[in-house]
């Protein structure tokens, strides 16, 4: 049976990705940012897991306004980076899994009833980059298996909070029906509090964000029943995406312990945040 | 069963363009023209020849107007969101700090607006509605 070994969730800011690409990580603009990121790295190498599923959003890269899917899973064996306007990042493409990417697709679909889109040739953007190399650096190639999960958070309406936390618990019964013996970790990615359109650009809502931070552990379905507008409000139009860190913690057992946070304003326009959780008890 | 109806109460955050139906389909042509810049090829037409490349877009006189001045935030104003408005941010060499700082209200400059992130970024408070704003 396959071993779901805990979550991480981080913010996926661009700009973090082109400081590590142009070897700024020790700037003193975006060092302190680095070091508070070093236990999480830590943490992942040591945990080592053999697949990452990274919970992400596309941003009109893969998708565009043609089709936008809810939710979307890459079922391809081969993840290459998008080119956003500067190029691609010169990173590895992702190797991905498709022999678990079809098993959570069947498990969605036929005991939990998520009607996921499934997709083979899939590019992924700085949603799904920028979190592997905050955690991985740069490698020649990606220590672990990558399955994309996208879900749209640009296009009104996204799906509930609620929604993304039962997403989260299906995609955990998935992992613990999976046959075979490897280790699996779920990363949740984006928020925290960020405003990027309008005459609102620039927001950031500390209060707000460490509310997040503090019920992710303990209380995160009081955060599940959270509406669009009070996120777009206090977290700011772009800010909605926190819904996300939702399926990593809905994959997490009730009870979790937090092995990690950080938190540090600003990095680019937003508030970027971090949380390392494992399941409070391992059963004997 | 009017919850619908009632989620819209995000018209009431200020300076705030929700990326909904309405606004999507408003947007169309011109987020279609903004995406068609992730191709270099494209890029290199719309460079050389920017009227041009723009009639190949069924983009309203607005749009078009917006598109040509740079006017950040009337692109907002006419359907466009600022994933795909970015791109031609790009196409520009302009960062989201020289964007964010002109669709301010306050017209920040780009020193205003990073100084401003620099500094915990724009607070929520008088900013979580119009009316808060108003009260200032």
């Amino acid at each position: 049976m396959a071993n779901f070994i805990g979550g991480i969730a981080t913010s996926h800011v661009p700009s973090i990705g082109a400081a590590i690409d142009h070897g700024k990580t020790q700037d003193p603009y975006w060092k302190p940012l680095f070091d508070g990121v070093k236990p999480a790295r830590d943490w992942i190498e040591a945990a080592k897991p053999d697949v990452v599923i990274v919970i992400y959003n596309d941003h009109a890269s893969r998708f565009g306004l043609d089709m936008t899917p809810t939710f979307a899973i890459g079922v391809g064996d081969l993840f290459a980076p998008h080119d956003e306007g500067y190029g691609p990042r010169a990173i590895p493409s992702c190797q991905g899994d498709p022999a678990l990417a079809w098993h959570l697709v069947e498990s969605l679909v036929l005991k939990d009833e998520f009607d996921v889109a499934m997709v083979s040739e899939m590019s992924v953007d700085h949603g799904l980059t920028v979190p592997l190399s905050l955690l991985f650096g740069q490698p020649e190639s990606w220590p672990c298996r990558v399955i994309p999960l996208c879900v749209n958070v640009i296009q009104y309406p996204q799906p509930t909070a609620q929604r993304c936390f039962k997403l989260g618990q299906a995609i955990r019964r998935a992992i613990d029906s999976y046959g075979s013996d490897i280790k699996v970790a779920v990363l949740g990615t984006g928020g925290m509090s960020h405003q990027l359109q309008g005459e609102r650009a620039g927001l950031i809502n500390p209060a707000y964000d460490r509310q997040w931070l503090d019920c992710m552990a303990h209380d995160p379905r009081s955060l599940a029943t959270i509406g669009h507008t009070e996120l777009l409000r206090e977290a700011g139009s772009e800010g909605l995406e926190i819904i996300m860190w939702l399926v990593m913690r809905g994959a997490l057992d009730e009870a979790v312990h937090e092995v990690y946070r950080f938190y540090h304003v600003p990095a680019s326009n937003t508030a970027y945040g971090l949380l390392v959780l494992e399941n409070a008890a391992t059963p004997a | 069963m009017n919850t619908i109806a009632t989620e819209r109460d995000y018209r009431d955050i200020p300076g705030t363009y929700v990326f909904d139906g309405a606004h999507c389909q408003k947007g169309y042509a011109l987020n279609t023209f903004c995406k068609s810049l992730d191709v270099a090829g494209n890029r290199e037409v719309f460079r050389g020849d920017p009227t041009g490349y723009l009639d190949r877009f069924k983009l309203s006189v607005e749009q078009r107007r917006a598109v040509l001045e740079r006017d950040w935030l009337g692109m907002l104003r006419l359907g466009g969101n600022i994933y795909y408005t970015f791109k031609l941010a790009i196409f520009d060499g302009l960062t989201m700090q020289h964007v964010g700082a002109a669709m301010s209200a306050d017209r920040m400059t780009v020193d205003d607006f990073r100084a401003m992130m620099g500094s915990g970024g724009r607070p929520i408070e008088g900013n979580r509605s119009v009316e808060e704003r108003r009260r200032g």
